[in-house]
């Protein structure tokens, strides 16, 4: 990606949260049930998705490596993955900080999203060690698309078993998504869009600096130097 | 309970806007932070590329002894020496 | 791969024999090829005793420490099928750190990789042996918990039980395998291993456990009948996906 579309993508970025903090904080209503607090679910569930979909794009961009043997789609996998691992990070904290919000305790086992996410994050810490624990470039990258993909496909099954085990009644209020009414389900676009602006605008600088870092070291040997 | 009675003083239980800061802040945080790694991974990109160059003006022909031979320096090389 | 002196570890390709394709004749079939891998996996396992013995001692062990760290003579319900599952899991791990050791130490994998063979076949060995040894750990391990920490009675829960074990331990063996050859060759193989599997396993030990509970329940009615089917449709499920998955991802592992 060139200057001038890091300069698009950052300038939309920050566009975009402005419009959507503008709408959180004075256009979307104030829920019923949980009051001011349900406003976290504008920061948290964007995180959340965008997070969860950046690692099933880190496992399609892994299987591209495999197929074409191209070294730059595992460079892309990486980066897709460790940008979503920071942002579920960034997920487990809000969600602890809602969850101490909303019920007094600052881990919750009854709500399956987080638990799941708890699960999914735990995996991919393993991602980075079990990279720099091979030595070999090309068979570290064949091998970490490898837990990509596996990894990947476990997302969504690992949404099915913990959501089945869940069995207490209460009413899902982080997961409470569906029939939003009409200003917060926009509210919640927008914030959505926002986020993901932000993860490709974070993922193409990883990129730049990455390709540079590279370019460097490849002149430097090939001067001689190092 | 007792030991968060200090803290409840300034995030009381009653009104929830201390936990949507916090949770906002904390996002703020990570972005916050990660731009300042990217920051001091750019500097010191920048110095290297700065090292490199200096380097490469001093001495373009000189390499260092007892360094192994790769097949990428050898074109380079040649067309270092056939410029001058 | 020459030969090694006969009392020690037999050389991984030593047991079996794949034969050497004769010019313009077909190369042996996959099965065939799958039970002579199998048979050199359960050969050497019965020479050497290296990795099932140690598995099994493990899961009493563990057992005898559940004991006390709980402090209970007898387990029943959710607890007693956590503390199954758990030993199980467990156990299962150190099954899995040894599963390919052999073969990266000794050059099996660049023995197999020259043999003219279908590439998924020692994917499919590998499983089937790892399956086998959970199955004979399992022979030690659920007498042994029904022995020590179980309050009802293991006979009528042990229906139900083999199904939901069946089930768990197809997808124990899968990512078992993949997590294996993953990690064998890295640095820290012992400590990647299990970092790698447990979270990958979490679906299988809720599924196991939540199976369970109700069978090993004080008054449980056991019997096939009295597992609820969702929980053997989500462990059937995970086979089934992570079957297809690693069995499309595991050549890559064996390149070189």
């Amino acid at each position: 990606m060139n200057s001038r579309g890091l300069r698009v993508l950052s300038i939309s970025t920050v566009a975009a949260f402005c419009v959507s903090l503008c709408l959180v904080f004075f256009y979307a209503p104030i829920e019923a049930e949980e009051g001011f607090l349900q406003k976290i679910f504008y920061l948290h569930v964007p995180l959340a998705i965008v997070s969860l979909c950046g690692f099933v794009i880190g496992a399609l961009l892994a299987i591209a490596h495999l197929r074409t043997g191209d070294q730059r789609w595992d460079l892309r996998s990486y980066v897709a993955i460790h940008m979503s691992l920071i942002f579920g990070v960034g997920v487990l904290l809000t969600g602890s900080i809602w969850a101490r919000g909303s019920w007094g305790h600052w881990w919750v086992w009854s709500e399956p999203t987080l638990v799941s996410f708890l699960i999914v994050f735990l995996l991919y810490a393993t991602y980075q060690p079990l990279r720099f624990a091979i030595e070999d470039p090309e068979r570290q990258a064949r091998y970490a698309s490898v837990f990509a993909i596996t990894a990947g496909a476990f997302v969504p099954l690992n949404f099915l078993a913990v959501r089945l085990s869940s069995s207490y009644l209460h009413p899902r209020v982080l997961g409470s998504s569906s029939n939003l009414p009409a200003p917060m389900a926009l509210t919640f676009v927008v914030s959505l869009a926002a986020m993901a602006l932000l993860f490709a605008t974070l993922c193409s600088y990883e990129m730049t600096a990455k390709r540079t870092r590279i370019l460097l070291k490849s002149r430097s040997r090939i001067l001689g130097y190092r | 309970m007792t030991m968060i009675a200090p803290l409840a003083s300034t995030l009381p239980e009653h009104s929830n806007d201390g936990y949507v800061a916090a949770a906002y802040i904390v996002f703020l945080a990570i972005v916050l932070i990660y731009v300042a790694i990217m920051a001091i991974r750019l500097s010191r990109m920048e110095r290297d590329l700065r090292e490199l160059r200096t380097r490469a003006e001093q001495d373009p022909h000189t390499e260092q002894p007892g360094r192994a031979e790769t097949h990428e320096r050898t074109p380079a090389r040649e067309r270092e020496r056939e410029t001058v | 791969m020459s030969a090694v002196a006969p009392d020690t570890h037999l050389p991984a390709t030593g047991g079996a024999r794949v034969p050497p394709p004769a010019p313009r004749s077909k190369p042996p079939g996959t099965l065939v090829v799958v039970a002579a891998l199998l048979r050199k996996e359960l050969l050497v396992e019965l020479r050497t005793l290296e990795s099932v013995p140690g598995m099994s001692l493990f899961a009493v062990s563990t057992f005898v420490v559940f004991h006390f760290a709980l402090n209970r003579s007898s387990v029943d319900g959710d607890l007693a099928a956590g503390v199954l599952w758990v030993t199980l899991l467990f156990a299962a791990m150190l099954g899995v750190n040894r599963l390919f050791v052999a073969d990266a130490e000794q050059g099996g994998f660049d023995g197999f990789l020259l043999a003219p063979v279908d590439r998924s076949a020692m994917l499919a060995a590998k499983v089937l042996a790892l399956l086998a040894y959970l199955i004979v750990l399992e022979l030690v391990a659920v007498p042994a918990f029904g022995l020590l920490l179980l309050g009802p009675s293991l006979g009528h829960a042990l229906p139900g039980l083999l199904a939901v074990l069946a089930l768990a331990d197809v997808g124990i063996a899968v990512i078992g395998t993949l997590i294996a050859a993953l990690a064998v060759r890295t640095r820290a193989r012992d400590l990647l291993g299990p970092l790698l599997a447990l979270p990958l396993l979490v679906p299988v030990v809720i599924g196991a456990a939540r199976a369970s509970s109700p069978l090993l329940a004080l008054g449980g009615h056991g019997g096939v009948g009295g597992v609820p089917i969702k929980w053997l449709a989500t462990l059937g499920l995970y086979d089934l996906v992570f079957g297809l998955i690693v069995y499309a991802v595991f050549e890559f592992l064996l390149e070189d």
